[in-house]
């Protein structure tokens, strides 16, 4: 078979096509007739002719061919190797809410651990009653919760600090995922062991060969911290840190521990190397912030983007975007396609959950010619997402880390979006 | 160091601005607590915490009795972390540098180093003895960390090269950048900032875009990606099963074994890559490794112990290969590869069939 029927254009067609469409559209010409029948139509599919696969060809579905190019990405230059290094979600192609589990991003600091649930132990020690081993079977007895969170990396569009940099919101804005997490209170783990009076800190550690740890307060982990072991209806992806990993609602993903193997309960924090070399953020005149855990509100439009072009030509035009923040539930976000100069309030769509990513769109008629796109979230603090020249002011340049800043998509009038800064 | 009521503070500012769950919520309850708990899990016996919690903090707390000087630390540096961090922690390609990098935070470009920036000597303790060497995690002895946190501190310019580091004078020591540090102030410093009504309607004149990032190219290229193959999109029928005469010729190294040593190789491809398109990295491509004299890699700087075996005339065979990927710094003493070494036989055999099949790749 060699005639493949060719409707999977690729980008370079489908922009080549949107510049004949706007060809039309300056000639005042924008029609819908068709002058030849369409093949699609008129001659015979494989598909409507040949039998598919049965059903057991794939039993564990996979996506369509059709949609190979949705995976995710790494960017080699950022990091020495691929074992301590990240990747990105394509956020560009995804819809609604939900992070498939395939694509969620990836951030290992010793390589993804393979873990045998059988030889897992969870350990609760320090200033407790009584020090506790839990195995598997034993979380799985105890009562728990499904709730849906964003898990943002804290150098999610640090590359973009000091201007535009990578051309793709995969890039600037894909270390983030939004998952329905099923998993067992941890306050329910630590009231089993027995909080001595001056607990106030937990350092929740992986299995890993990294042995990430970090110092949560206890406030923190006694409020809304999930040991969760599934993920959109099924058991942690390995890479998420299969059998268990922490779920700390709203701050940064650092601090999710993967692969969780003990929680040690302390007075003081531990100040170990992922809250003080990495993770702090360095402003103007050499000092250092240290612990902000919280994500600040943000928000990105994902199409259009550089690596979601229009391709259709000038009229109606679909502008969709995500949003969240670490501090409660995104009740609006503004639009702009002019820079800045009129702003619009987008229309939100989907489930509304506390620290949560939010789907909003704005409809528009594309004229054709360039926009500047940006998106700009409110949260239910009050709190308004910042440009980036507001965060500067305030943080210098150097910060690398918690990046919220408005981004701003410039369209040319072939639809195509880069990655720019205005003034 | 960081005040409990310090942070409590915060956390309270923070907890009062977060008023409202999602009112899908309101018919959720949460999971129930038990007085007295649930029954679950088991005591932990001394020996199992002993066995994993190695935490240290700034106080103290954790650190075993010990000690180690700074030559020892140099040599063990040399042996296990140059590979990655250079000789003197100036670090290999992207790898983290540790050393220097002095007055840098408040420029353009700093660089920020265990000397420049960490503030706690506790944390290097730490995180040595818990993660490092790279890929061979939690095999240095106590008295080893003690040897390389002195030698890092040597090349941070904090000690003489005579200085010896224990538990006795370990608190003694306070790190140059300590006191840059300071807690979380964003609700106080850019809540104000960011939490004022925003323009809607005429909020500037004009626009221009300042900065482009197609300037900069840096983008990994998705174009090709994103294209199916075409002879994938013609597929008429799912292939059932694998065709009858698929079966691998007899010459052939046993697929398993190749994959169970590829799964394995990804302990070296932090230093070393195979396959097409292989280059020197922190340690050398590996293509054609097997029957390949000793430190015969075009380009890459050998380490004087592993030169000197390449002109004694030696040749990477199976025997060869075995000795050296079961013990690789007892086998060529003084070479620089920081890898502690397969632990069995059956690891051994599997990752010389997947380097003689990923040559010839």
């Amino acid at each position: 078979m060699t005639d493949t029927p060719n409707f999977t254009p690729s980008r370079r067609q489908f922009l080549a096509g949107a510049a004949v469409a706007t060809g039309a559209a300056a000639t005042g010409k924008l029609v819908h007739a068709q002058a030849m029948p369409d093949p699609a139509i008129t001659e015979m599919q494989p598909w409507q002719q040949y039998l598919g696969a049965g059903v057991d060809a794939a039993p564990y579905g996979v996506p369509s061919q059709f949609e190979a190019h949705v995976i995710r990405r790494n960017v080699e230059w950022l990091t020495a190797d691929a074992v301590s290094s990240i990747n990105f979600t394509p956020l560009h192609e995804l819809e609604g809410i939900i992070t498939p589990n395939g694509l969620c991003f990836e951030r290992h600091h010793s390589g993804v651990a393979e873990i045998d649930p059988g030889q897992h132990r969870l350990m609760i020690n320090g200033l407790v009653d009584t020090p506790l081993v839990f195995t598997m079977e034993d979380i799985l007895r105890f009562p728990r919760e499904n709730r849906t969170y964003f898990l943002e990396c804290a150098a999610n569009s640090g590359m973009e600090w000091r201007g535009a940099q990578l051309n793709g919101v995969q890039f600037t804005h894909g270390m983030i995922h939004n998952v329905v997490y099923t998993g067992v209170p941890l306050r329910l783990l630590l009231q089993e062991a027995g909080l001595h009076g001056d607990a106030a800190w937990i350092l929740p550690e992986g299995a890993d060969a990294a042995a990430m740890t970090r110092s949560v307060p206890l406030e923190k982990a006694m409020d809304d911290c999930l040991v969760a072991f599934a993920m959109n209806g099924e058991r942690l992806r390995p890479e998420q840190g299969y059998p268990i990993r922490l779920v700390v609602p709203g701050w940064e993903g650092n601090m999710w521990v993967k692969w969780l193997r003990r929680i040690e309960v302390g007075d003081q924090p531990w100040h170990h190397r992922e809250e003080t070399s990495k993770y702090t953020d360095l402003l103007e005149h050499g000092e250092a912030r240290r612990f902000t855990w919280e994500m600040d509100a943000k928000s990105v439009i994902t199409n259009p983007s550089p690596q979601a072009p229009i391709t259709h030509g000038p009229g109606p035009t679909v502008l969709s975007g995500v949003a969240w923040s670490g501090r409660g539930t995104i009740p609006r976000v503004d639009v702009t396609i002019d820079g800045g100069i009129t702003w619009h309030q987008a229309r939100m769509s989907g489930p509304s959950f506390d620290k949560s990513m939010h789907r909003f769109y704005h409809e528009f008629d594309w004229d054709g010619g360039p926009l500047l796109l940006q998106s700009r979230a409110h949260d239910s603090t009050g709190y308004v997402q910042p440009t980036k020249d507001q965060l500067r002011a305030v943080r210098g340049e150097n910060s690398i880390y918690h990046n919220n800043g408005i981004q701003t998509w410039a369209v040319n009038e072939g639809g195509e979006a880069e990655n720019v800064e205005i003034g | 160091m960081l005040k409990s009521a310090e942070m409590m503070k915060t956390l309270a500012l923070c907890t009062a601005l977060v008023a409202v769950p999602g009112a899908v919520l309101a018919q959720e309850s949460a999971a129930p607590s038990r007085d007295g708990g649930y029954g679950l899990g088991r005591t932990a016996l001394p020996e199992e915490i002993a066995a994993w919690d190695i935490d240290i903090r700034p106080d103290g707390q954790g650190l075993p009795v010990g000690s180690g000087d700074v030559w020892t630390g140099e040599e063990l540096f040399i042996e296990q972390c140059s590979a990655c961090h250079g000789d003197f922690g100036e670090a290999v390609g992207r790898w983290p540098m540790l050393a220097g990098g002095f007055g840098t935070l408040e420029g353009e470009d700093p660089v920020k180093t265990i000397g420049s920036y960490w503030p706690y000597l506790s944390t290097v303790w730490d995180y040595v003895h818990r993660a490092m060497p790279y890929g061979a995690a939690q095999t240095l002895e106590d008295d080893e960390v003690y040897a390389l946190v002195a030698y890092l501190m040597y090349v941070n310019n904090m000690v003489e090269d005579d200085f010896v580091l224990s538990n006795e004078n370990f608190l003694e020591i306070a790190m140059p950048n300590e006191e840059a540090f300071f807690m979380d102030d964003r609700v106080e410093t850019e809540f104000p900032l960011f939490t004022v009504e925003p323009c809607m309607e005429n909020c500037a004149e004009s626009v221009e875009i300042t900065m482009r990032s197609m300037v900069l190219d840096v983008t990994p290229d998705t174009e090709e990606a994103a294209e199916p193959a075409p002879e994938e999109a013609a597929v008429e029928e799912a292939p059932a099963e694998p065709a009858a005469d698929a079966e691998p010729a007899e010459a052939a190294p046993d697929p398993e074994l190749v994959a169970a040593g590829e799964r394995l190789f990804r302990q070296c491809s932090a230093c070393h890559q195979i396959g097409d398109g292989a280059v020197n990295r922190t340690g050398p491509l590996l293509n054609g490794i097997h029957d390949a004299p000793v430190a015969s890699r075009e380009g890459f700087r050998y380490s004087p112990a592993l030169a000197g075996a390449g002109d004694s005339g030696m040749v990477w065979d199976d025997e060869t290969l075995a000795g050296y990927l079961a013990d690789p710094r007892g086998f060529i003493r003084g070479n620089r590869m920081a890898f502690a070494g397969l632990r069995s036989q059956e690891d051994i055999e599997a990752m010389i069939a997947y380097l003689r099949a990923a040559s010839t790749e």
